[in-house]
């Protein structure tokens, strides 16, 4: 090759890097749809206003109105291994509804905005059934209102109800009284009692006794309004001898501002019952400068009440400026089962401090952590988990494994496990390590011809496969991909 | 009146009579001390760092003990290496690395009224090992605020051993502050050996400055005890150095156990170990909280944590918490941590030669304690603590240890 030609094609894989740098976020794009958006601020009116819009029974409100007085007393706590920008509570609107121009006088959608649809098809999530045979039933959750629930029909044949939290308030109250904040208080902690007081959409899944659900259940959230905060509310129960999988995927615009989402999610598993819940996460993780970007303060909560019932958490953390989360589970059944299963990579300026609770009531109770932490760039990537182990957990187990992966000078990897054991017969296991990637693999990979860049990510694939061979077929794909792409330009 | 408010007037009462029996150094800080105590007050236990114990109802109601401020008959050693309140060495070193900033410290730098100094000069090298035993005998209830201070020049080397031996069943409360500086090129070995009583608290905070190539072995063995917290805070500053700090705990009936360690890797190409061990009995709580630090910058950190613990009876409470904080890429950290029983195999296996249970359980507890003081250097100590170890599972070691009692 003529060196001339050589500058040209190295000139061209420059300008392919570059591109593909620039182009990290691809779900950075805004929709524009008259969106109704409600005063910013926050306080007792605002919260009857919401409850208004969605026309709610009057112990909804009240259970509000009591999470949003005990918020009031709260202080945002700081325990977290994370510097969090100040949140101006005020500064931020608490509902905002792009489908509000295609609704009848009674409140109910005429047809779905085509914005919202081509929105949600860009996404790579089709709202037309007409993808019947790809096995996922999705709801899409655009800001604070559900757009659209697919599939409910064909579920509705064996009796699982699936549709967004408001639509069950309606439909199914008793269910959601019975079960709502009867696994995550309002008075948990901070967040969780604003969510409680201010929550919109997100989705109710009820399994009844005895039925395998026939296909995955997946909710899409996906924030696109400005200033506004997503506070996601999901109820998942999975009656005796049932089984349900549930994916979560999640995208916001960039914007220069952080936004913020503070979610709760409940899952109930009775006798004999399983619960799969598999989260990719990628919501806007700012620049990289670490200017603006999602604030992700979520709690995430399984109650397995059966014995013999068996829930498993399974999360791929990409996105988010911010990450405060512990998906736990507290398992009162005898011989329940409850796993955790997680990568978090942090990059450029994000921020991660994330991991379980395992919080062990019942005899015979096994729990395992397996937990892969990537950071990168100026990023903190922290696991924090607990392991508590009750007077009355007899013959409990639990293993816990946390790695975690330093590529560049300049991040931070760091482990806070707790490990609380108060019974003589229970076994609790704990190994945590960290370092870089070896020199060696990557000479080994240099050697045959791989680039440094697509070894990195090789290796790292290779590192998270413990977690991701536990997702879902298509999330995996999807995983696999996200993977190398959070870590572009973090080497070199 | 508040705890922390009972403390402060304790002081105000006895201010005088301290500073006059004190080097000017250590009266100098007093006042600073007592203030930065007053704006802390004891920590709740919401304080990550003292989680697992109630600082507050440990020292609550004590500060009527009697304190007495003897000055202590310190013959030289042969070496001179042991002095008391020795004004150069205190005018360098004093106060320099215990952070005022905890409570406890703060407490004992205002109470504090002697200062033994511990120090090795340059490429001396100890042939014996150094033994401070501090021992309680007296009749009435006495609170007791020490403090140590052991220098190691560059290429000095020594072993010391600090022994708390309790004898009466009075209530005791201490709190003891241990400054360790160990030069470039230094080696010291250093052994804390707790054999008091139940009525005995004590707040033990170490602080450590290891300097380059220098070596420090840090042994924490707590056998018989009431409430102890140790503190042990050891900061790497000279690349090439190196540490290991060790720990086995024996505890029953209500014993309270907490060890609490931070290694600080601020340079490059140092290494560090641990491994602490615990047996908890009865109603024991044993907890451990173990954090490895390293910087930025302190590449090829390597650095090892092991915690085990046995939880020998269903009312015993186990608490661990192994912690890594790393800012550097090039690092090769790892900690491991477990809490379990017995082998039942093992215990089967020797009652089916005719092992009495009893018997069987005690040799797995030695044996697995045991793997702590096998990494003991000194061979005479080795076999003694291996000694006493079995004669603490026998339920001896109350009658056999403390002279007074077998007289």
């Amino acid at each position: 090759m003529k060196s001339e030609e050589f500058a040209s094609v190295k000139q061209n894989s420059n300008e392919y890097v570059k591109q593909v740098a620039n182009e990290q976020y691809k779900y950075g794009f805004t929709t524009d749809v008259h969106t109704e958006i409600i005063e910013k601020g926050l306080n007792e009116d605002v919260v009857r206003l919401i409850s208004q819009k969605k026309g709610e029974p009057e112990w909804l409100l009240d259970f509000r109105l009591k999470a949003f007085r005990y918020w009031t007393s709260m202080e945002q706590p700081k325990w977290g291994h994370l510097v969090l920008p100040e949140i101006d509570y005020q500064a931020i609107s608490y509902y905002a509804d792009p489908t509000s121009k295609s609704k009848n006088a009674d409140g109910k959608p005429k047809e779905i905005d085509p914005e919202l649809i081509k929105t949600f098809d860009k996404l790579g999530i089709p709202l037309e059934e007409r993808m019947a045979l790809s096995g996922t039933a999705v709801d899409a959750v655009m800001d604070s209102v559900s757009v659209k629930t697919t599939h409910t029909k064909a579920l509705e044949e064996k009796g699982i109800i699936f549709c967004s939290i408001s639509e069950a308030v309606k439909k199914y109250p008793e269910l959601v009284r019975q079960y709502l904040g009867s696994v995550v208080p309002y008075r948990d902690n901070y967040f969780a009692a604003l969510n409680s007081a201010v929550f919109s959409d997100g989705s109710f899944v009820y399994i009844p006794k005895n039925t395998r659900c026939p296909m995955e259940l997946s909710t899409y959230f996906r924030i696109n309004a400005r200033n506004i905060g997503q506070f996601e509310r999901t109820l998942i129960v999975c009656d005796d001898n049932s089984y349900v999988s549930y994916l979560e995927g999640c995208t916001a615009p960039m914007r220069d501002e952080n936004q913020l989402h503070a979610a709760i999610v409940e899952i109930v598993v009775m006798e004999n019952a399983e619960v799969k819940y598999s989260t990719v996460q990628n919501w806007y993780p700012g620049d990289a400068d670490g200017k603006g970007g999602v604030l992700n303060l979520v709690t995430k909560r399984g109650h397995l009440r059966g014995n013999n019932s068996k829930l498993s958490w399974t999360q791929v953390e990409t996105g988010s400026a911010v990450t405060w989360k512990y998906p736990s589970c507290v398992l009162s059944g005898d011989n329940s089962q409850a796993e955790f299963y997680s990568v978090a990579v942090t990059n450029n300026f994000q921020q991660a401090d994330t991991g379980t609770k395992m919080i062990h009531i019942g005899k015979n109770t096994k729990s395992t952590i397996i937990s892969k932490g990537i950071s990168a760039g100026r990023s903190q990537n922290s696991y924090r988990g607990l392991v508590k182990i009750g007077a009355k957990a007899e013959g409990a187990r639990n293993y816990s494994s946390c790695d975690s992966l330093l590529l560049g000078s300049h991040c931070g990897a760091h482990t806070f496990p707790y490990i609380d054991c108060h019974n003589n017969s229970a076994i609790v296991e704990h190994e945590a390590t960290t370092s870089k990637i070896s020199e060696d693999q990557l000479f080994y990979c240099s050697q045959r011809g791989i680039p440094t860049e697509e070894a990195v990510g090789l290796i790292v694939n290779g590192y998270a496969k413990d977690v991701i061979n536990k997702l879902p077929m298509e999330f995996a794909v999807e995983a696999q991909k996200l993977l190398s792409v959070s870590l572009e330009g973090s080497v070199g | 009146m508040s705890a922390e408010q009972s403390y402060i007037s304790l002081y105000q009462a006895n201010r005088e009579c301290l500073m006059a029996a004190s080097p000017e150094v250590m009266n100098t800080l007093r006042d600073e001390a007592i203030a930065m105590f007053a704006q802390r007050g004891f920590p709740s236990r919401k304080v990550e760092d003292y989680r697992y114990i109630d600082v507050q109802q440990a020292f609550e109601g004590k500060e009527q003990y009697s304190m007495p401020l003897p000055t202590l008959p310190l013959n030289s050693s042969k070496q001179g290496v042991i002095t008391l309140n020795d004004a150069s060495l205190l005018n360098r070193y004093y106060s320099k690395i215990a952070d005022n900033e905890d409570a406890i410290t703060a407490l004992n730098t205002a109470f504090t009224h002697e200062c033994i100094c511990i120090h090795v000069g340059k490429n001396q090298i100890l042939d014996h090992p150094i033994e401070l035993t501090d021992t309680f005998t007296s009749d009435e209830d006495q609170m007791e605020h020490k403090r140590i201070m052991i220098v190691l020049d560059e290429g000095a080397s020594a072993k010391i051993m600090l022994r708390y031996v309790a004898n009466n069943k009075t209530h005791i409360l201490t709190t003891q502050v241990v400054e360790v500086y160990v030069g470039d090129n230094a080696r010291l070995e250093l052994y804390e050996l707790e054999e008091t009583h139940t009525s005995c608290t004590r707040f033990n905070n170490v602080y450590m400055k290891v300097g380059r190539y220098a070596n420090v072995k840090h042994n924490n063995i707590t056998l018989f005890n009431g409430l102890t917290r140790n503190t042990i805070k050891a900061t790497l500053v000279g690349e090439f150095s190196e540490i290991t700090l060790n720990g086995c705990v024996m505890a029953d009936k209500s014993q309270v156990v907490d060890n609490n360690t931070l290694i600080r890797h601020e340079v490059p190409n140092c290494t560090s170990r641990e491994l602490y061990k615990y047996v908890v009995d009865e109603q024991a709580v044993g907890a451990f909280a173990g954090r490895v630090y390293v910087a930025e910058g302190a590449q090829k950190t390597v650095s090892e944590e092991v915690n085990q613990n046995i939880c020998a009876s269903s009312d015993a409470r186990m608490y661990t918490q192994p912690m890594l904080e790393i800012y550097a890429d090039d690092v090769k950290c790892s900690h491991g941590s477990t809490v379990g029983k017995l082998d039942e195999m093992a215990l089967f296996y020797m009652r089916q030669r005719g092992i009495p249970l009893a018997e069987a359980r005690m040799l797995l507890m030695q044996a697995f304690v045991g793997q702590v003081i096998d990494e003991i250097p000194i061979v005479p100590l080795r076999d003694r603590l291996h000694i006493m170890i079995e004669q603490r599972l026998k339920g001896e070691l109350d009658k056999c240890v403390g002279c007074a009692r077998c007289k």
